[in-house]
């Protein structure tokens, strides 16, 4: 445990209990000392947190108030200070920005929905592989299965690129089986109306009527129902690959912390492998279930790297994403007003989507034992967890 | 709770304090900083090259400007020389004297960063007047620009001698460009091959007789009818496959598609002829002048210019330096090693004598369109190049709606 926080550990002072919780009164000289000791610890973690994100933070929220284009100083009466006029452009206004900012959540929404249940699932499937305890070889396949994640994600980026080239080796692949696979990384066609085409319900010329005519925020309907590119999907595969070892690490952590009595006993009353699974390993992972899927969401609405790498926004914005808009708002456009009233949307968007996945995840009905070990089983993995993805 | 209100106090006064800390940077004086006047001094320079041939050119020059200055120059690469730019004009620290890319142009002049010494130059005509004119902010020159290119029609000379075609074939019209593209086209090698941007395919709006704007820049003429002719051939080339986009034919740029076979023809401009000496020096290609449109020929004019940050306290020694770099001898010199033409009119004439290859190129100088520089329009011409990129299978005429839509905000914003 000690080795999980970097800083002098709170706890160990501060949290130690007095003689009980309620003689705080009594001695209250004591308890006050201790406190200012435990500040006096804390201090280098919380002068970290502060100095470089909780004011870093407030600044970004006056910058996203302002007009301004990085070339003076924005911490003066002579600031251009526009109100929310930033973020009436992004969300009601018609015009460019909002436009742009509906292809990116667009873009997002859809790699959230595809790559967080798709990295959950391998990730416990592999998790679930190599806990068996009759498997060969198990500490080889674990240190394969996590290398992907220890790779630098832009020397991935880069091996892709190659990989799916038109004419590259994945190409070559699905050329062997008969299929001519398209040109990955430049083809803009929402997967939706690709599987449409081939299935012979709509030609090749963009859907029209309805769907085109009618718009939300900017963006026709055919293009949100389009689906992701297939572009997009290149970079939910590489998301997907690259991250399934970090989560499998997380859950054969609580994998190993579920008592292999529990199986034994479900096994004993004639539980078969399958049902084992829906009904002893699933509960007991739950909060585990909710950190991974929780890191992963909050990783995907904020996947800036692979975008930067692999096109920046192309082929025709189909992978430009909220995180890369705002710095592409900021560097490339000097309006890092706008830039930053971006991501505080984006923040409003993980928040949301947070709390609202709490709620899926909460446990329901009456409390049972097994709850307990859940919550201790939760305890290792998530320090750790939290490590490994900073 | 006392103690955790003075803790939220303490809190509050160190951020306080912090934040002023961090703008103090910031304080600037109304005329910029203090001048340095003394001697020996040492000036930063930031350049995005394109290559080594490139960063060779600039060294020499400036050590030669080192010499006969008495002062010190240290010249950085860039990686990404928008975003570092704007990240030293954001902590105050600067370049003494940098690359200004045209479509950043606009930006960093409203933003006061530049330190306008065109006017102060005495020999300012002599520089391309399509050029002056796109570095111009408020009616006052502000940089001088540090070389000039244009697009031309550049043709894989085996290519073509192996589809049958000789010199009499070089198209000048767009049917002819049409027919020998679908000619050209055989298996791995498209006919034509550009990149999917309105610095490519603008060709073909300007010799229809459009552009993007009116020639003041200060009116959108994007939903013309010419525009949409001239999109509307660049559409039919690609539908027919005889056009295709780089990337289609796996290369990052037209040059590479020249290079290794896959384009008989692509449209770039003279910094090609650098990148085919270093990258594939033993193909042999010939540049032609873009084929005529329906309102005759067309092409566009590319540059940087060579900004002098408002903030340097070497303003005098930088612009002195950016002279040195912008003489004709300065000028001449780099054409030689990467390719790119003068911006100076007086040794257009030499320029072209010294390199009848680029003849192609250096005729553009008569009828180029100068690039667009109004503040705020990157992202205005980067949606459009993304529209651009499903080109062949939207409608012309809504890419150039939109265009105009989003134009005519980023006007009415920026005045």
């Amino acid at each position: 445990m000690s080795t999980s926080t970097g800083t002098p550990a709170p706890p160990s002072t501060a949290g130690r209990p007095g003689p009980s919780p309620r003689s705080r009164f009594a001695s209250r000289g004591t308890r006050g000392r201790e406190g200012l000791w435990g500040w006096l610890f804390v201090s280098p973690m919380v002068l970290g947190l502060g100095l470089f994100m909780a004011l870093p933070i407030v600044m970004a929220a006056w910058v996203s108030l302002l007009n301004w284009d990085g070339q003076s100083n924005p911490f003066t009466p002579d600031a251009d200070f526009v109100g929310l006029a930033n973020y009436r452009s992004l969300l009601a206004e018609d015009g460019l920005a909002r436009t742009l900012l509906a292809t990116s959540l667009r873009n997002n929404t859809y790699y959230v929905l595809l790559t967080v249940p798709l990295q959950t699932a391998l990730s416990l499937t592999l998790a679930i592989v190599v806990n068996q305890r009759m498997l060969r070889g198990r500490s080889m396949l674990r240190t394969t299965f996590y290398f992907p994640s220890v790779t630098s994600s832009i020397a991935v980026c880069t091996v892709f690129l190659f990989l799916f080239q038109g004419s590259g080796a994945v190409n070559q692949l699905l050329g062997y089986v008969g299929v001519k696979g398209p040109n990955w990384f430049a083809d803009p066609r929402g997967v939706l109306w690709v599987l449409l085409e081939a299935a012979g319900v709509i030609d090749g010329e963009k859907p029209g009527g309805f769907l085109a005519e009618h718009r939300l925020m900017g963006l026709p309907w055919s293009e949100w129902l389009a689906g992701p590119s297939v572009a997009m999907c290149t970079l939910i595969l590489l998301a997907v690959w690259t991250t399934s070892g970090t989560f499998m690490l997380i859950f054969l952590a609580a994998l190993q912390n579920i008592p292999r009595e529990l199986e034994e006993a479900a096994a004993l009353d004639g539980a078969a492998r399958r049902h084992v699974l829906r009904h002893v390993l699933l509960p007991a992972l739950r909060p585990v279930m909710f950190l991974v899927t929780t890191l992963g969401l909050i990783a995907t609405w904020q996947v800036f790297d692979q975008v930067y790498v692999l096109g920046q926004g192309d082929p025709a914005n189909t992978t430009l994403t909220p995180a890369f808009l705002s710095y592409s708002y900021g560097f490339d456009n000097a309006e890092f007003g706008q830039g930053a009233a971006i991501s505080f949307v984006l923040l409003a968007i993980v928040l949301l989507m947070t709390g609202v996945q709490r709620v899926l995840l909460r446990e329901r009905g009456s409390r049972r034992p097994r709850r307990a070990r859940g919550r201790q089983a939760q305890d290792t993995p998530e320090k750790g967890a939290v490590r490994a993805h900073d | 709770m006392f103690r955790r209100s003075a803790v939220a106090v303490t809190a509050c006064a160190v951020l306080a304090a912090t934040t002023t800390a961090c703008s103090s940077g910031f304080d600037k004086n109304e005329n910029g900083p203090e001048q340095d006047t003394g001697k020996g001094q040492s000036l930063r320079v930031l350049v995005a090259v394109s290559g080594d041939a490139e960063t060779k050119a600039v060294k020499k020059a400036t050590a030669a400007w080192e010499k006969k200055s008495g002062h010190k120059v240290t010249v950085q690469l860039a990686k990404d020389i928008d975003q570092q730019l704007a990240q030293a004009f954001a902590g105050n620290r600067p370049p003494d004297a940098f690359y200004v890319n045209s479509d950043q142009f606009a930006n960093y002049a409203k933003g006061g960063s530049l330190y306008a010494y065109g006017e102060k130059v005495p020999d300012k005509e002599d520089f391309a007047p399509q050029l002056r004119k796109a570095f111009t902010h408020k009616g006052e020159l502000v940089c001088l620009p540090k070389d000039f290119s244009t697009l031309g029609l550049v043709v894989n000379t085996e290519k073509w001698k192996e589809a049958g075609l000789s010199e009499k074939d070089y198209p000048d019209t767009w049917d002819e460009l049409e027919k020998t593209a679908a000619k050209l086209t055989k298996g791995k090698t498209a006919g034509l091959v550009t990149t999917n941007e309105y610095q490519r395919l603008g060709v073909f709006m300007k010799q229809a007789g459009g552009w993007i704007t009116d020639s003041s820049e200060s009116k959108m003429t994007a939903d013309s009818k010419e525009n949409a002719e001239g999109l509307g051939f660049a559409k039919k080339l690609l539908r027919s496959g005889s056009m295709k986009y780089a990337k289609q034919v796996d290369t990052g740029w037209a040059g590479e598609a020249l290079g290794k076979g896959r384009a008989a023809m692509i449209i770039e401009g003279n910094w090609l002829a650098g990148a085919m000496k270093q990258d594939f020096p033993d193909v042999d290609y010939k540049v032609l002048p873009l084929p005529e449109g329906p309102a005759g020929k067309g092409t566009l004019a590319f540059s940087n210019c060579w900004g002098v940050a408002k903030e340097s306290t070497h303003q005098k020694a930088a612009v002195d330096l950016v002279r040195h770099l912008t003489s004709a001898k300065e000028q001449l010199a780099s054409s030689d090693a990467i390719g790119v033409m003068p911006s100076r009119e007086s040794v257009m004439d030499e320029f072209a004598k010294e390199h009848p290859e680029s003849a192609g190129w250096a005729e553009g100088d008569a009828y180029a369109q100068s690039p667009v520089t109004v503040p705020g329009f990157t992202k205005v011409l980067d949606q459009f190049n993304s529209d651009l990129q499903s080109l062949s299978t939207g409608k012309p005429a809504t890419i150039l709606s939109t265009l105009q839509r989003n134009g005519e905000q980023a006007l009415k914003k920026g005045d």
